[in-house]
């Protein structure tokens, strides 16, 4: 059932009785070309475009729990491409052209929305800093403007502009970024991907993997054996525990990610605006709350939620540019598990088991990447090759020394 | 999360600066064979373990110790703390 205006009248029209579920609810069957690990938005992604664009066959989904379930939908829902380093911003200018045509690509509304982000700065050094980055940005085909504090003034009125700590010196513009309803994405991607044929297997959490002579040849999961010629792996913060389980140690480990939530309040924020010195980030909901977060919490951890620490530091990075939100109540507060890299930048290679692919490494900037990894994922597990935007993103870049250390501070995860 | 300092008692976790898994005391001879190799490993990959972990927290605002914590990542229940420096010199008196 395609969704159109059209649609929804004529259900409005006839009591809403003809819709139909968005995707099956699979069950395994005993194998597949190729099974994907995770129905997260990287996992679904994963699958559409091998679906779709690589004309694949016989493909699966198997999650754990339920799709969405993960960080995909507990992120605080940005998008943008605007990073320094050469294998980063093609990847990420790639995602960004990949989201504007995501909703037409997936015949679903997954409400993306390129309201802009403004980076403020408070030093000279960060303004030189940041008209830096820009330049990479304009270079690689993104759009990137140096506000100055007149111009802030007239995006945001509402910030301190006279913090004596923090005085707003101006900020970097990127008015392709935005913000993407998550949930929407990995529904949109899931349904896609369904229609294309591939299996969603829900409720189904891979213990293993069969591997013989070096070569992948299923997965035993907890709804029995599922045999695979290639299996992709993209379970996020799972990373290092389910890779675990093919015998490999990855350069990853698992960090907490906070996000929070306020009551509603009218139209207040008119697209990102990320604190420059210390960490606190803020957009509104098109329910009228406030989005924000800031660091993680900086130990290894599994537990979806964080401590007090981060909340307080959080809470003072928003008081020190916005101190109108003193007042805002809390609504929501909770917690996801960052696959936290040793450079700060993701891997999607092949592993040293034949067969066997891994997508990962994101921290807690991975949903925006969300179409370009599917994409580049789906490439490389249908050519073995990888995609002409995702080549820095190998395993071997530690061995060789051509990290991707967007912040520079070394293979100090919980830094990056 | 509190951690429970041996001499000083039950601590802030923000009192302290976390480095990461206790497998960095293991540091590798620069000397051996296959040197580069061991730094890798040292240096990057990880257990990275859902349950049980011992990690390095350094106590900044405190003794300025370093302690060998030993924590479930999937609760953030602390087990045992020790020094880092009792931790290693058990383990040269040990070779
Ligand atoms: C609080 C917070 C805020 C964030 N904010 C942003 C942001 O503003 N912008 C941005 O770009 N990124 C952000 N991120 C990061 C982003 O959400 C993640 O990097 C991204 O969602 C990870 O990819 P995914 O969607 O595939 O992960 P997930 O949705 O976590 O998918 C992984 C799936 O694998 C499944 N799985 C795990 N183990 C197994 C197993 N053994 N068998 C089967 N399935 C398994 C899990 O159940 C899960 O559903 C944020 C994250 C958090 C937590």
């Amino acid at each position: 059932m395609s969704y159109s205006g059209f649609r929804v009248i004529r259900e409005a029209l006839t009591g809403h009785k003809g819709w139909k579920p968005a995707w099956r609810d699979a069950s395994p069957q005993s194998g597949y070309d190729i099974v994907i690990v995770g129905g997260g938005g990287h996992g679904l992604a994963t699958a559409h475009y091998l679906a779709k664009v690589y004309k694949k066959t016989r493909i699966a989904v198997v999650e754990k729990g339920w799709i969405g379930g993960g960080n995909v939908g507990r992120n605080t829902t940005i998008i943008r491409a605007n990073y320094l380093l050469p294998g980063n911003e093609r990847f990420y200018k790639f995602s960004l052209d990949l989201w504007e045509g995501l909703e037409q690509d997936l015949n679903y509304n997954a409400m993306v929305s390129q309201r802009g982000i403004i980076n403020l700065f408070h030093t000279d050094g960060q303004r030189d800093a940041y008209r830096r980055r820009g330049n990479a940005m304009i270079l690689h085909g993104t759009d990137a403007e140096l506000l100055d504090a007149d111009a802030v003034r007239r995006e945001a009125p509402f910030l301190d502009f006279e913090n004596a700590r923090f005085p707003i010196k101006g900020a970097l513009m990127h008015r392709g970024g935005g913000t993407v309803r998550h949930d929407a994405v990995a529904w949109g991607y899931a349904r896609s991907a369904d229609r294309h044929g591939v299996d969603i297997i829900q409720n189904c959490e891979v213990t293993g993997f069969r591997i013989d002579d070096g070569k992948v040849t299923g997965l035993d999961t907890t709804r029995g054996f599922i045999g695979a010629k290639k299996v992709g792996v993209a379970v996020a913060g799972s990373s290092g525990r389910v890779m675990a389980r093919a015998g490999l140690r990855l350069p990853i480990e698992s960090h907490v990610l906070q996000a929070f939530v306020s009551e509603g309040l009218k139209p207040l924020i008119p697209g990102v605006i990320t604190f420059g010195a210390g960490h606190f980030y803020v957009s509104q909901s098109d329910k009228g709350g406030l989005v924000f977060g800031g660091d993680i919490d900086g130990y290894n951890s599994y537990a979806q939620r964080g401590n007090l620490p981060v909340v307080e530091d959080v809470c003072e990075g928003g008081m020190a540019i916005m101190p109108m939100i003193g007042r805002v109540r809390l609504l929501r507060q909770w917690g996801g598990i960052m696959d936290m890299s040793m450079d700060g930048s993701p891997i999607i290679d092949q592993t040293p088991v034949e067969g066997l692919y891994f997508n990962g490494g994101w921290c807690y900037g991975g949903f925006k990447a969300t179409p370009a990894s599917g994409f580049t994922f789906a490439h490389l597990l249908a050519t073995d090759q990888p995609h002409e935007c995702a080549t820095a993103f190998r395993f071997d870049r530690f061995e060789t020394g051509l990290m991707i250390d967007e912040k520079g501070v070394g293979a100090q995860p919980n830094l990056h | 999360m509190i951690i429970p300092h041996p001499l000083l008692g039950p601590r802030d976790a923000e009192e302290f600066v976390y480095l990461g898994d206790a497998s960095l005391l293991d540091r590798p001879d620069w000397q051996e064979e296959n040197a580069d190799a061991a730094f890798f490993t040292y240096q990057y990959l990880r257990d990275n373990p859902a349950g049980t972990h011992r990690e390095l927290w350094f106590h900044e605002q405190g003794d300025r110790s370093w302690l060998v914590v030993t924590r479930d990542t999937t609760t953030h229940d602390i087990l045992t703390v020790e020094f880092a420096s009792d931790v290693a010199l058990a383990k040269a008196g040990s070779r």
